[in-house]
């Protein structure tokens, strides 16, 4: 039991790393319509910041806190030179730029931070372990991933449900042009919108860097995971983006642990070991294909219905 | 030679292009696991290799015929979705042939199985020579790029093509594209899965890779490139992509630094491709 | 005009020369040059690029032209480098190979051209077995053997119940297996992890603590073994539950590692402190050319070039010559940082394995030590399955 719980603590930990992620992409495919398939370099982008800033400034804190306005300015600087130029665009126009720039900020990133990848590295005071459960000694680094991830799933909440931003994202994301037909300056809202997720997406980065190091691509698999979020969660709302990492997080964790032992039954080890992150990876695609096939809104679909 | 082996490269990746392009030009379907087929055609003749069963007779009809069923199944379900979400299905549907490709652990599974022994048709052609195994793919890409052409000019084409532009306005007419579409994700499907037969043979190695997304990614550049919805283009987005990576990187192993903005402007200002630029070219 | 005919014969022998003088020795170098990984990669090439400088860059008088390629850590990427290295730029050898998986994928393009491939670190079960071939020399070890050695170790230090982490890839799955072939003890739990991208061991830790083990064996190389025993530590297991490993302490890791590591236990077939000239030299003169300690890696790869080298000498510079090349390779006869090994006929070496301790040195870094010889002259398992005879 004991075990179990740590292992959803673990699970929760990976689901709010998706949650920073997914948010951002859902927000900016719900409002602007828009692919990003180069959010995970966004996400890549924020750890390299931190990991360089941390470096020069000689403190965690401080590296990982530049390194997100950083990754904002970087986001804004791309929404008003690239993409704001493909929102009339069709998506595979989107599919093609984006992709386009994952190449380029993998190559920029290796020319300027080399091949071999960064590592980052926590302060003391974050490498201790804080007794959670009786006897279970569990890394506080991660009950912080946990904390943040909580903490900016309450801020963007209220944000989206109790302000006048929040509102016209919420507005946008079921009809764009009778936003725009209000008066509202469309052009500023989807550049703050893109900002910030591209923030959440570094920051993303930034936490996942101390466990799983800085290299290049490293935002790749996780981005196809976020997609799986986005439209299990139904696709502009962050409440569902929530929901789904959760399922989705949990999901792939426990059934990672768990897994081994059940195939055990039946196959070898290394069949079971090599059977049962495939299976549970499986799972995850399987469970995205029936929402699409059953209910394509998603799990909180955005009011008023998608086009 | 390896300018041969560059050939072959690009011609069965041709394939696969004109076989993406069938759906997504001419039918409007973005399909992002497209490369599923190449893996279903790859393992298919990778596994039987394994267990010592060589004859491409065998091989190459079990290939296909698991491509278009797995097309038929996946498609069905797929195709009562639109847009984005249809992306989003058949990523998932690719991605979880990936996992189980990965979860083979007695065929490689992560690490890949090299295969030792070609395809072998009974002393008809040996496909372990170089040229004569250009000459197969080559025949075999010129015999896709026609049946496409016909079905493209025939009244399924049209149909295709019409439901992609304007689906509600068939329906009235009382056509019942969803039937058509299938059809057509099918034909594309085992057609790719042929190319996957092919891309086996010519690697003498199969691995989880050749079913990724980045992949299926790949897949949709050079038909972009080439220009939807032309038969020629597809072919000519896949020896643009592969000459151009090739010439690339061997000027600069950074050759992804100069190929990803020229992606993003192609997606900027592209009006059909390379097909498009030609026409446009002779427009003037 | 007896000066002057002179002249012109001796000008007609100097052109004649530069044609046979025009012939290199071309070496293709197939490892991991990007990626979290890359060090590996580096560091054998500086082993290797030592041993060039020991020989004054010539072998039998050829000038020798060195070609590096990345493989990424991927089989099929590494495939392709290997082939284009034989097509393109005709090597007459084909060295590095750092991983399993990429040698697996990489060997049938060698062996269908006839080329040689001596690999300076992996060693897996099936090319030492059924898959081994004329063309393939292996310089380092076979996977499953240093794990046996350890198995040995648990043996003799009681350990009755174990907990196995490895990655799930070829290499992986040797160590595992080579390990639990000596080793006598219950295994409680066998975990194998996604390989090469698992870097959160947070899970499988959190079983380890469950099953409650008289120890722990990993083989995590590279980039993962330094996250793996920084989490062993962050997760509260060091000092409760002993670590032994293969392979994943090693002049690469311990200096990111530090204390963490210290007084771990592993086994190799190469310690930093082997006490003969060969090795001697080579450790001093990498610390000076290189500025750190080598690891197993470069050491192998040192060893891998003097192995070529040996070939070429034999064959008089006349690469043509593969049947000499290969009766002299076989005679193992070349300076050898292990001292003196003999190769199978499965042309894997037969060679010691020593246990090793990671102490600190008198600078403050991190090394290890050579406590003990765990096996003499060791063969590898598989070498019965091997229909090579010689």
């Amino acid at each position: 039991m004991i075990l179990f719980l740590e292992q959803f603590l673990n699970g929760l930990q990976f689901a709010l790393l998706l949650f920073l992620l997914a948010a951002g992409l859902t927000l900016i495919f719900g409002i602007m319509d828009f692919v990003n398939l180069a959010h995970g370099s966004l996400y890549m982008v924020g750890a390299y910041f931190a990991a360089t800033f941390t470096r020069w400034l000689n403190s965690f804190v401080l590296g990982v806190l530049l390194a997100l306005p950083a990754a904002l300015l970087l986001g804004v600087v791309l929404e008003m030179l690239v993409i704001r130029r493909l929102y009339s665009r069709e998506h595979l126009d989107h599919v093609l730029a984006t992709f386009g720039l994952i190449l380029f900020f993998n190559e920029a990133a290796r020319l300027v931070w080399g091949a071999a990848g960064l590592t980052l590295p926590l302060p003391s005071f974050l490498s201790v372990f804080l007794e959670v459960l009786p006897g279970v000694p569990y890394p506080a680094y991660r009950l912080t991933i946990i904390g943040v991830g909580l903490l900016v799933a309450g801020v963007l909440y209220y944000l989206v449900q109790h302000t006048r931003i929040g509102m016209l994202i919420r507005a946008g994301a079921a009809n764009r042009e009778m936003v725009g037909a209000l008066g509202v300056n469309i052009n500023r809202l989807y550049t703050i919108v893109f900002g910030v997720g591209a923030c959440l997406a570094a920051l993303a980065g930034v936490m996942a860097a101390p466990i799983l190091t800085v290299q290049i691509g490293m935002g790749e698999n996780i981005l196809i995971l976020a997609f799986v979020v986005i439209v299990i969660g139904g696709i502009g709302s962050v409440r569902g983006a929530f929901a789904a990492s959760i399922i989705v997080g949990v999901t792939d964790t426990v059934g990672r642990a768990y897994l081994p032992e059940i195939l055990r039954l039946i196959l070898s080890p290394t069949g079971a070991s090599t059977a049962a992150p495939a299976l549970s990876a499986m799972f995850i695609y399987l469970l995205m294909a029936s929402f699409l096939v059953v209910r394509p809104e998603g799990l909180f679909p955005a009011p008023g219905g998608r086009k | 030679m390896f300018l041969l082996t560059l050939f072959t490269r690009i011609v069965i990746l041709a394939i696969a292009a004109v076989s993406l392009n069938f759906i997504l030009g001419y039918g409007g379907m973005i399909s992002l696991g497209h490369a599923v087929y190449l893996g279903i055609g790859g393992y298919t003749v990778g596994i039987l290799a394994h267990h010592g069963i060589n004859s491409g007779f065998v091989q190459w009809p079990i290939a296909l015929g698991l491509s278009a069923l797995f097309a038929l199944v996946t498609g069905a379900l797929s195709l009562r979705t639109r847009g984005v979400y249809f992306l989003m299905i058949t990523l998932s549907f690719a991605q979880m042939v990936y996992f189980l490709t990965v979860g083979l652990d007695k065929y490689g599974g992560d690490d890949g199985l090299t295969i030792y022994k070609r395809s072998t048709f009974a002393g008809l052609v040996d496909l372990s020579d170089k040229v004569a195994f250009y000459y197969v793919c080559f025949a075999i890409l010129l015999a896709c790029v026609l049946i496409v052409w016909r079905m493209s000019q025939s009244h399924f084409g049209v149909v295709i093509r019409a439901a992609k532009s304007n689906d509600r306005r068939m329906q009235a007419l009382g056509i019942s594209t969803y039937r058509y579409r299938l059809a057509a994700y099918v034909i594309a499907g085992t057609m790719c899965g042929l190319a996957g037969v092919l891309l086996a043979n010519h690697t003498d190695f199969i691995n989880p890779e050749m079913l990724s997304w980045t992949r299926s990614g790949d897949l949709i550049i050079m038909v972009l490139l080439g220009g939807l919805g032309t038969v020629i283009g597809p072919v000519g987005g896949t020896v643009a992509y592969l000459v151009l990576e090739e010439a690339l990187s061997g000027i600069t192993e950074h050759w992804q630094i100069v190929l990803g903005p020229f992606l993003v402007l192609m997606a900027l200002y592209r009006r059909g491709g390379i097909a498009g630029l030609l026409s446009w070219s002779r427009r003037d | 005009m007896m000066k002057s005919l002179l002249g012109a014969l001796a000008a007609a022998a100097l052109l004649a020369t530069p044609a046979v003088a025009q012939q290199k020795v071309k070496i293709g170098f197939v490892n991991t040059f990007s990626g979290p990984n890359a060090a590996i990669g580096i560091d054998e090439r500086n082993g290797f690029e030592l041993a060039l400088d020991h020989l004054g860059r010539k072998m039998a008088g050829l000038d020798v032209e060195m070609l590096y390629e990345d493989d990424q850590m991927k089989p099929e990427v590494g495939k392709q480098a290997t082939e284009k290295l034989i097509q393109t730029h005709k090597v007459n050898f084909l060295t590095g190979y750092n991983w399993s998986n990429v040698l697996l994928a990489s060997l049938k393009p060698a062996v269908d051209s006839q080329t040689f491939l001596i690999s300076g670190n992996a060693g897996p079960s099936q090319i030492a077995g059924e898959l081994c071939s004329p063309w393939f020399f292996n310089a380092s070890w076979q996977n499953d053997q240093t794990p046996m050695a350890l198995g040995e170790i648990l043996n003799r230090k009681g350990v009755k119940t174990l907990y196995v982490l490895s990655p799930n890839y070829a290499a992986g799955k040797d160590m595992a297996a080579g390990m639990m072939r000596t080793f006598k003890g219950k295994v409680v739990g066998e975990e194998y992890t996604r390989w090469p991208g698992q870097l959160d061991f947070s899970a499988e830790l959190s079983k380890v603590r469950a099953a409650k083990p008289d120890a722990v064996f990993v083989f995590y190389p590279g980039a993962a073994g330094s996250q793996f025993f920084l989490q062993y530590a962050q997760a509260g297991l060091k000092g409760q539950i002993p670590l032994y490993s293969v392979y994943t302490t090693d002049a690469i890791t311990l200096p990111q590692i530090k204390d963490v590591a210290l007084g771990s236990i592993s086994t190799q077939q190469w310690v930093q402190d082997l006490d003969n000239p060969v090795n001697k030299r080579f450790v001093a003169e990498f610390r000076k050319k290189y500025g750190s300690y080598p690891s197993y890696y470069a050491a192998q790869h040192y060893d891998a070039a003097m192995l070529i080298n040996s070939a070429v000498v034999a064959a008089k510079g006349d690469l043509s010559k593969k049947d000499e090349m290969r009766n002299a390779m076989r005679k193992a006869d070349f300076p050898n940082t292990r001292g003196k090994i003999r190769f199978n006929h499965n042309h894997f070496p037969i060679q010691n394995f020593y246990a090793q301790e990671v102490v600190k040195d008198a600078q403050g870094g991190f090394t290890m030590k050579t406590l003990d010889v765990v096996f003499k002259d060791h063969s590898d398992a598989y070498a019965s399955k091997c229909p090579m005879k010689w």
